[in-house]
């Protein structure tokens, strides 16, 4: 019983096949389309409201075939993976761009780094591969040597251009003021307001998905834990469940409640600072020094009772390396009291500050139909009217236990910066109650299962929501078992659109706010 | 109105209600390194952060060292918004191939004298990223660097106490990994 796997047997009939046993887990439909019928299927899937929640490309020459494109839908609770087939002598495949927004960039990648062109898309421009990289350098080729560095080369990005009286233009970056990551926008603006803006991203690209493949299965997390420093937890945890459905590795339910409660941890510590930088862009620095406050409360307990500040390198395959004791226990249910205290004064303050008030509201608006358009995820999809949490829709324990744990997901539909701010106050309230509920029901047991390294020619997929929204894994072991491809999708990679639509119409000293209010990740996207 | 001075009041100085040997770690470093900024720096260090290609978790710590409880500008040290003003660089990496250009322009449009600093295991050698065709690795295989401060990422206190040996003379570079 699928809706997505009806609706494209409904259309396509006997041209899709459905492929058992090499899909992990199996609850993920995973098929194959002919090339010609790979856009059909987005039809089709686009007429079950599903959304596009990432598209890849895999160099399957090692089995003897030519290059893979998968399509990865969501709909609710359900993922169907597409799959077809791009021969080597004729690297081409019909753009999904049209059909779904976020393939946009999707496929620019998949050009930039497969060297697999897609057919009739609106724009050709390479995308993280810049203009100095050799034409033919295509790294994600097995043929390709990602161990030497690449000779330079000229060329120069095409811009956007926009003409008229009074029309000028404002580039900022690579390098920002602030202390935060690399990337590069382009405003044109009238006067104060903003005609367009244009990211350009790719700035910190280094070679993450390729470094995957050369690394082996055991040693995979911890990269997977710095491909964006802020979401370690989340991210090792995304490829260690991806791993694990491949092997049918089972952690112990302890690990599993220990995962839960690093994640919402995480989550606590990063809302409690982008609320805090929210209002400081906003010229109310009160809060930001408040909240940096509670944050670095966080982050000391962290390092205290597991032995680092951001609990990176502790999800590891098969559970966790860090266990927690009634001690530990006691203080961390302290310290969610005090924290929940001291925040719901903050959030009062927040709440009855006109000044705050009138820079947050009606700003950088994404509304829903754009957020639905670019299949936003996470706190951007929430705050625009999209009810996705994989907490919900795909989870592991102990939020599997829906009657128990009550989740609650705060959606808003206004789309403005304070939408962004509101919909992580309430997820900080309902990760302290979540923290406190783990505390209370956490079973006994060990901290990991040992695990096995994956059979040859299988792949494991993940989703698991991290604070900034669904981070999907999708591993690909190769004919030996050694790990082929390693597709990593940060919710940045598709957020990063909706700040392009939020902003326009905005004057140029709200374009801060508004950045903060999505705060995206460039490492994340960039890998 | 009323809450914000409540708050503010009930808050009271944060800055340094640290467990007995950190807050004295911290105080010793942080009164050295005022000591040290005020005789070479006039009383004031500014710094400039450049991310060359890091996860941002380096940056999280960077930014915690300004929060209230570390304090920083309390000690002289300053983040400063344009390369052109800084007498520091502190620099994350590993330094991308995209990045690579970027870096350099900061390097020059930074007056001389200059200090820069590596920060990161990733900053000093290239870390898990390693050596690549989008990684140079390592901050000095771009510009030259002064100090490494190693860790994944350094911790704050960390983070001061290689700024301090730094601006003290004493190059830490030992501590590479």
């Amino acid at each position: 019983m699928s809706i997505l796997k009806d609706a494209i047997t409904a259309s396509l009939g006997r041209e899709v096949r459905f492929i058992e046993d090499y899909q992990c887990p199996a609850s993920v439909v995973y098929c194959f389309v002919p090339r010609e019928r790979f856009v059909d299927a987005a039809k089709a899937m686009k007429k079950a409201y599903a959304l596009l929640a990432a598209e890849w490309a895999t160099d399957e020459t090692p089995f003897g075939r030519g290059y893979g494109i998968f399509a990865c839908y969501r709909w609710g609770s359900e993922y169907l993976i597409v799959n077809t087939e791009a021969p080597i002598d004729n690297p081409v495949f019909p753009s999904l761009t049209k059909k779904f927004l976020p393939a946009y960039r999707f496929e620019r990648q998949i050009q930039s780094l497969m060297g697999v062109t897609p057919l009739n898309h609106p724009d050709t421009r390479p995308w993280i591969k810049f203009e100095d990289w050799p034409k033919e350098a295509w790294p994600m080729r097995k043929s390709f040597d990602g161990s030497k560095l690449m000779p330079r080369e000229d060329g120069d990005y095409l811009w956007i251009k926009a003409e008229g009286e009074g029309v000028y233009e404002i580039p900022v970056g690579p390098v920002h003021a602030g202390i935060i990551e690399p990337g590069h926008f382009r405003f044109q603006a009238v006067g104060e307001e903003i005609l367009n803006l244009e990211e350009r991203l790719g700035y910190v690209h280094k070679g993450i998905e390729k470094r995957f493949e050369k690394l082996s299965w055991e040693e995979g997390f911890r990269l997977a834990g710095r491909v964006s420093g802020d979401t370690t937890v989340a991210h090792s945890l995304a490829y260690c469940i991806a791993l694990e459905s491949m092997t049918g590795c089972q952690p112990p339910d302890r690990a599993h409640w220990l995962r839960a409660l690093f994640l919402e941890r995480e989550r606590i510590a990063n809302h409690l600072g982008d609320i805090g930088a929210i209002c400081n862009d906003a010229a109310f620095a009160f809060m930001l020094y408040q909240m940096m406050r509670l944050k670095e409360m966080l982050l000391r307990i962290n390092h205290r009772l597991f032995g680092h500040r951001f609990i990176m390198d502790k999800v590891i395959p098969g559970g966790v390396a860090v266990d927690i004791d009634p001690q530990g226990k006691k203080e961390i249910a302290a310290e969610m009291n005090r924290l929940s205290k001291d925040f719901e004064q903050l959030v009062t303050i927040y709440e009855e500050n006109p000044s705050l008030e009138d820079r947050v509201r009606d700003t950088g608006v994404l509304s829903p139909e754009k957020a639905r358009e670019i299949c936003a995820v996470g706190i951007v999809a929430r705050s625009s009217g999209l009810n996705l949490d994989c907490r919900i829709f795909n989870p592991f324990p102990p939020y599997d236990q829906y009657d128990r744990l009550e989740l609650d997901v705060p959606v808003m539909i206004s789309g403005d910066v304070h939408a962004r701010t509101m919909v992580r106050i309430q997820e900080i309230r309902e990760s302290i109650r979540i923290i406190q509920w783990i505390l209370e029901n956490l079973p006994d047991g060990t901290a990991a299962s040992p695990i096995n390294p994956p059979e040859a020619d299988k792949a494991g997929f993940a989703a698991v929501e991290g604070w900034r929204g669904e981070i999907i894994y999708w591993l690909q072991s190769g004919p030996k078992g050694e790990v082929n491809r390693c597709m990593v999708r940060d919710p940045s990679s598709i957020n990063w659109l909706g700040l392009e639509q939020a902003i326009p119409g905005n004057i140029v000293p709200d374009f801060p706010l508004c950045n903060k209010s999505f705060n995206q990740s460039y490492s994340g996207h960039d890998l | 109105m009323i809450r914000i001075l409540r708050q503010i009041f009930r808050t009271g100085i944060v800055t340094e209600p640290l467990p007995p040997d950190e807050a004295t770690e911290v105080m010793e470093i942080g009164t050295r390194l005022e000591e040290t900024v005020r005789k070479r720096f006039r009383g004031s260090l500014a710094i400039r952060q450049v991310d060359a290609g890091s996860c941002n978790g380096c940056e999280l710590e960077i930014h915690a060292i300004n929060n209230p409880i570390y304090n920083c500008e309390r000690f002289g040290v300053h983040f400063t918004a344009s390369p052109r003003f800084a007498d520091m660089l502190l620099v994350t990496g590993p330094v991308s191939r995209n990045m690579e250009v970027a870096l350099k322009r900061t390097y020059v449009a930074t007056p001389s004298p200059k200090l820069v600093i590596a920060v990161g295991d990733c900053g000093c050698n290239g870390g898990i990223f390693g050596e690549t065709y989008a990684s140079l690795g390592g901050i000095d295989k771009v510009i030259s660097v002064d100090a490494f401060i190693p860790g994944c990422p350094p911790t704050p206190v960390a983070l001061l106490n290689g700024i301090l040996r730094t601006v003290e003379g004493k190059r830490p570079e030992t501590d590479r990994k």
